[in-house]
């Protein structure tokens, strides 16, 4: 008991000194990890359609091989970028491209920084979102891909206006995933010198050794920031999903139609009552 | 007397080794009521599917106002935006609501302003009798309403020629009527259309042309009394005979 009250004390200690500092952190880890889900959001699904663009035999060559060529280009990238630590990829992209143009273009400063970051987390993203999506696309009844090409929609058409909707809706939850894994995974950008949550913690407690005490706060603060996007996640789903209750339009109000429209079948071959036809001459 | 709308000619298809039609050929003219009827897996839905394109035929020309649209490097859009179709399964674009689902076809490609969208796919609406529900969304509605929406989003793209997959097969007993009386009131109108059924009463009353399918070939054609009453052929004969023992 004795302890916990000491951990409170220490902790209410660090964060009246250092608050603006973890704050600062807070803010960076959530703009970095928002715009790095949104960025590999449109990535995820840029791939994700032209994935899944059809062709077939009868399709001229250079369509085909060039549809072929994307695909595989598609799958080297999500191949590459999900099979390497991300760690490592920050490091690889922010060196590389100073040693490759010998100093000329480099990741200059804060903003460099900030650049080096968003471009890896995102095309980390983006690489996992590629699948997903491609999931989600699959998941989609081709019926729905027919109706919208029998009233002549084209590949772009059909997939914006009808099918990535629904995939949208159906791939919620793996967003919310990335969203979340974002937030934590973030903290790995510290070693580009990326000022986040967690590189926060390291400055904090290199000073004054309150490992524990500032590792404490870390932790309230990323579950509060994880559990408030698994709660606004959920919410916009449920949104997503629209009303469960609809409005008859009709003009004059005190009709209800519903179950009473009346159909203008009876007497005829397709009354619903008598089904079986008899050839006018029946007996029901 | 104004041309063909559409000719099948020769079409074959087959899915590897498996040919499913075998040189098809028949016409369609404007006013026409088709019916193709003919037991299970003779290729009728594949027929209709060819003819819209969703199919790639294996050989043979389907010609829309002359032009064989089937030929390579055709995009067939454009023609698929003057051929509607109904399927067996609906398929109404389940993120939107019905009247969404009537107007996004007008608005994407045909291009027109959303207000005339609107009104149009009203005049359509109202003519199925769906009218009230175009708030609802298609996972609200019953078999029979979604196929009376399938119906008139079709409609909505001022269709020269529509196409029916056994538009009554996935519907529960009681709400083929409705359906079947909304495409009787269309045959009226004078639409053309080609329609794919097991409803012999509507092939019979309703279409001026049946052709009777069996294994991938057109075993007999004809107009209805024809057909029904005297069929030549001893396979239409042995078909028929199944609907009326009943």
């Amino acid at each position: 008991m004795d302890k916990l009250i000491q951990l409170g004390s220490d902790m209410a200690r660090l964060w009246a000194a250092h608050s603006p500092k973890y704050l600062l952190g807070v803010r960076n880890t959530l703009i970095l990890a928002i715009a790095a889900t949104v960025i590999g959001c449109l990535i995820g699904f840029l791939c994700g359609v032209l994935n899944t663009i059809p062709y077939t035999r009868q399709d001229p060559l250079p369509k085909r091989f060039a549809l072929k060529l994307v695909r595989v280009l598609v799958r080297a990238y999500v191949e590459v970028f999900r099979g390497t630590p991300m760690m490592l990829q920050a490091v690889f992209i922010y060196y590389g491209l100073p040693y490759f143009t010998d100093g000329a273009v480099a990741f200059k400063g804060i903003s460099g920084i900030w650049v080096a970051s968003l471009l890896v987390v995102s095309i980390n993203t983006g690489a996992y979102m590629a699948e997903s999506v491609r999931g989600g696309i699959i998941s989609i009844d081709p019926g729905q891909t027919e109706g919208a090409k029998a009233i002549g929609m084209n590949h772009v058409q059909t997939m914006t206006a009808v099918i990535l909707p629904q995939a949208l809706r159906n791939i919620m939850p793996q967003i919310g995933n990335n969203l979340i894994i974002n937030i934590k995974d973030t903290s790995v950008m510290f070693i580009i010198g990326f000022i986040e949550f967690f590189a926060q913690h390291r400055n904090i407690v290199g000073v004054n050794n309150m490992f524990f005490p500032s590792a404490s706060i870390e932790m309230i603060g990323y579950l509060t920031m994880t559990l408030t996007a698994s709660f606004l996640l959920r919410w916009a789903e449920k949104r997503m999903d629209g009303d469960a209750n609809f409005e008859l339009v009709q003009e004059d109000a005190l009709t209800l139609s519903a179950g009473t429209y009346s159909h203008p079948d009876r007497g005829t071959p397709f009354d619903e009552h008598s089904r079986e036809y008899t050839g006018g001459k029946g007996d029901n | 007397m104004t041309g063909p709308i559409l000719e099948v000619r020769h079409l074959s298809k087959s899915f590897g080794a498996n040919v499913v039609l075998r040189d098809i050929d028949f016409t369609v003219r404007p006013g026409d009521v088709t019916t193709i009827i003919g037991p299970s897996g003779s290729g009728k839905s594949t027929l209709l599917r060819c003819i819209n394109l969703l199919e790639t035929p294996t050989s043979g020309e389907v010609v829309f106002h002359g032009d064989n649209v089937a030929a390579r490097g055709v995009n067939p859009t454009v023609y698929r935006s003057k051929v509607g179709m109904v399927f067996q399964s609906f398929n109404l674009f389940n993120n939107m609501t019905v009247l969404d689902n009537c107007t996004v076809g007008q608005r994407k490609v045909l291009k027109r302003e959303a207000e005339a969208a609107r009104q149009n796919a009203m005049q359509y609406l109202e003519q199925v009798g769906m009218a009230p529900y175009i708030n609802a969304r298609p996972r609200q509605l019953s078999g029979g309403q979604k196929q009376r929406v399938a119906i008139a989003r079709a409609l909505a793209m001022d269709p020269e020629v529509l196409l029916f997959d056994e538009p009554t097969s996935a519907l529960d007993p009681e709400m083929v009527g409705e359906v079947l009386t909304v495409m009787q009131d269309l045959a009226r109108r004078g639409m053309t259309m080609l329609v794919v059924t097991h409803e012999m009463a509507f092939a019979r009353e309703v279409s001026n042309h049946v052709v009777f399918m069996a294994d991938g070939v057109i075993a007999e054609e004809g107009a209805p009394a024809q057909l029904f009453d005297a069929p030549q052929n001893p396979r239409t004969r042995e078909f028929l005979s199944r609907f009326r023992g009943a």
